[in-house]
């Protein structure tokens, strides 16, 4: 360790530490963040920067062209334009199920809380599976989506369904009714009570919500698999674009394609952490 | 009171569309999986290969679950009782995992340990250690997608309980070691389970990234989640929904035991 550095400025920094309650690194607890950089950078770090790293091997023209490919084009344009419509989407019904759990009382809400939960352990092609069984070829409702463009509709609907209900429900229920209450005794309607107090408490959690929903929908494969077909230029996502790529040993055009996959997530990651940074809890 | 109607409405929409969403399909897997009585259930637990995949599923799921805690227990920690540079931008790249696609996951594996034209690839078959299509691939793939589940339930119970105790542990001569296990892990202890929980039915079940890295080889690294899709493609239904019901049912098990121990936690 380079002590003589370290021990100049160290009087100040643990000051500063001592202030916010948090400790500086020991030796024990640095070797273990190294080790545990260590293996982060490993699995996580290095590996996706080798995707970046592939994608611009072939210069800006390679890249251009394998992003710019039509089929391509039509699988980014399905994939993110069905992810937003299913946010928009989550957004409502997230916010709403999330108010019946919150405020409402009835027999059977529990079962409801393991519902909402279900499709985050489901396996996804399971979700799939089970999404085919009830819309499908074999339908009881007599509805068969199967290979439309409304199979990636539900198949993302169905796995992005936790994240608005989970990150709005702890909010709501820390909501003070009292001020709700204030409002109404001084006259204002139920939707004036909604829209001025309700609402921009909740905004913080339905953005995070939203946000989480759309990566998840943008990300989505294995529930498409069974569902959808895959049929290029109809029901293609991105994910099955760049998967047929890799299986043509097509590495570079996969890259390139999984690159811009990947800016959308870490634009998601940026939007949460500034969120977050705002409402200051984690989670 | 007159806002009786609009209350029995609303619950009516959201029990309807999770029942159409949710439970109805989930329902009816069941119900395929024993359309024809046992049969399928048996025809799977009798195809060697089958159950081949069954086992190679939970063991990887055990090592990357035991990979994850210890990794998230301790990262934990680092990030809520001490300060160092660079602690917001690793906090906010541990959530990465989560939104980035599982083909995208693979991919990114095979780029750096592929045996042919990885970054460490050639280098670790140099000494015979195979990473991509075999075992360790498919483990590294697990550990990736489940990563951040065990830090995201740690973080804010560590936050919560503060630090007083594990101090005063210390001044009363108890050295890290001991400080962590009689203090430290049993005020997290609830916190820690509902992360490997989670994180064991999400290692269950991963899919796409398995399936770039895993070379989907039958009876060697073929897993649960492969082998209802080979079985579903092959016409094969029924296999395919007993395999399905048998990830489904762990799955709904898992989120039971959270929600069963999770108000403990919160009230």
């Amino acid at each position: 360790m380079t002590s003589a550095t370290l021990v100049t400025d160290r009087p100040a920094l643990k000051r500063r530490a001592a202030q916010d309650g948090r400790r500086l690194l020991t030796r024990v607890s640095g070797l273990g963040l190294g080790v545990a950089m260590l293996w982060f950078s490993l699995l996580v770090l290095i590996p996706l920067t080798a995707v970046v790293v592939t994608a611009s091997t072939g210069g800006w023209s390679q890249f251009w062209q394998a992003i710019t490919n039509e089929q391509t084009i039509a699988a980014i344009r399905l994939t993110v334009g069905t992810a937003l419509l299913v946010t928009i989407v989550n957004v409502v019904m997230g916010t709403l199920i999330a108010w019946v759990l919150v405020r409402d009382r009835f027999f059977g809400k529990r079962a409801l809380e393991v519902l909402i939960d279900l499709p985050f352990a489901l396996p996804t092609i399971v979700a799939g599976l089970v999404l085919l069984s009830l819309y499908g070829h074999n339908s009881p409702l007599g509805v068969d989506i199967a290979n439309t463009r409304a199979a990636v509709f539900l198949a993302f609907l169905f796995v992005t369904l936790p994240f608005v209900v989970r990150t709005v429900q702890p909010v709501l229920a820390e909501l003070d009714k009292e001020v709700e209450e204030a409002a109404m005794s001084l006259g204002a309607s139920r939707f004036t009570v909604f829209r001025r107090i309700i609402l921009p408490a909740l905004t913080p959690a339905i953005a995070a919500g939203a946000a989480l929903s759309f990566a998840r929908g943008v990300s989505e494969y294995g529930s498409l698999v069974l569902l959808s077909g895959n049929l290029p230029m109809r029901t293609e996502v991105t994910s099955v674009r760049i998967l047929s790529s890799i299986e043509n040993d097509n590495l570079d055009s996969a890259a390139a394609v999984a690159t811009i996959l990947l800016a959308i997530s870490f634009a998601v990651i940026v939007i949460l952490d500034v969120i977050q940074r705002r409402v200051v809890r984690r989670g | 009171m007159a806002k009786r109607p609009g209350r029995y409405a609303l619950r009516l929409v959201v029990v309807g569309y999770l029942f159409l969403l949710v439970a109805w399909p989930v329902y009816l897997v069941g119900k395929n999986a024993f359309a024809d009585g046992m049969e399928n259930i048996n025809g799977i637990l009798e195809d060697p290969d089958i159950v081949h995949a069954l086992v190679l599923t939970v063991q990887v799921a055990i090592i990357a679950v035991i990979i994850n805690t210890v990794f998230g227990v301790g990262i934990s920690m680092l990030l809520v009782r001490y300060q160092f540079p660079g602690k917001r931008l690793l906090s906010a790249l541990l959530d990465m995992p989560l939104s980035v696609s599982p083909i995208v996951v693979g991919l990114a594996l095979v780029l750096v340990y592929g045996g042919r034209t990885g970054w460490f690839g050639p280098a670790l078959e140099g000494i015979g250690f195979q990473v991509i299509f075999s075992t360790p691939g498919i483990v590294m793939a697990t550990v990736f997608v489940a990563l951040p589940l065990v830090i995201r339930e740690v973080v804010p119970v560590l936050e919560e309980i503060g630090d007083e105790q594990e101090q005063a542990a210390r001044s009363l001569g108890a050295n890290a070691v001991q400080t962590f296990r009689r203090i430290t892990l049993p005020a997290i202890k609830w916190g820690v389970i509902y992360g490997v929980v989670l994180s064991l039915a999400r290692s269950l079940g991963e899919f796409g990234a398995v399936k770039v890295v895993s070379g989907n080889v039958l009876g060697e690294t073929r897993t649960a989640t492969l082998v209802v899709e080979e079985k579903y493609l092959n016409f094969d239904k029924g296999g395919a929904y007993a395999t399905a019901f048998l990830l489904a049912l762990v799955a709904v098990a898992a989120i039971i035991i959270v929600s069963v121990i999770r108000p403990k936690e919160d009230r």
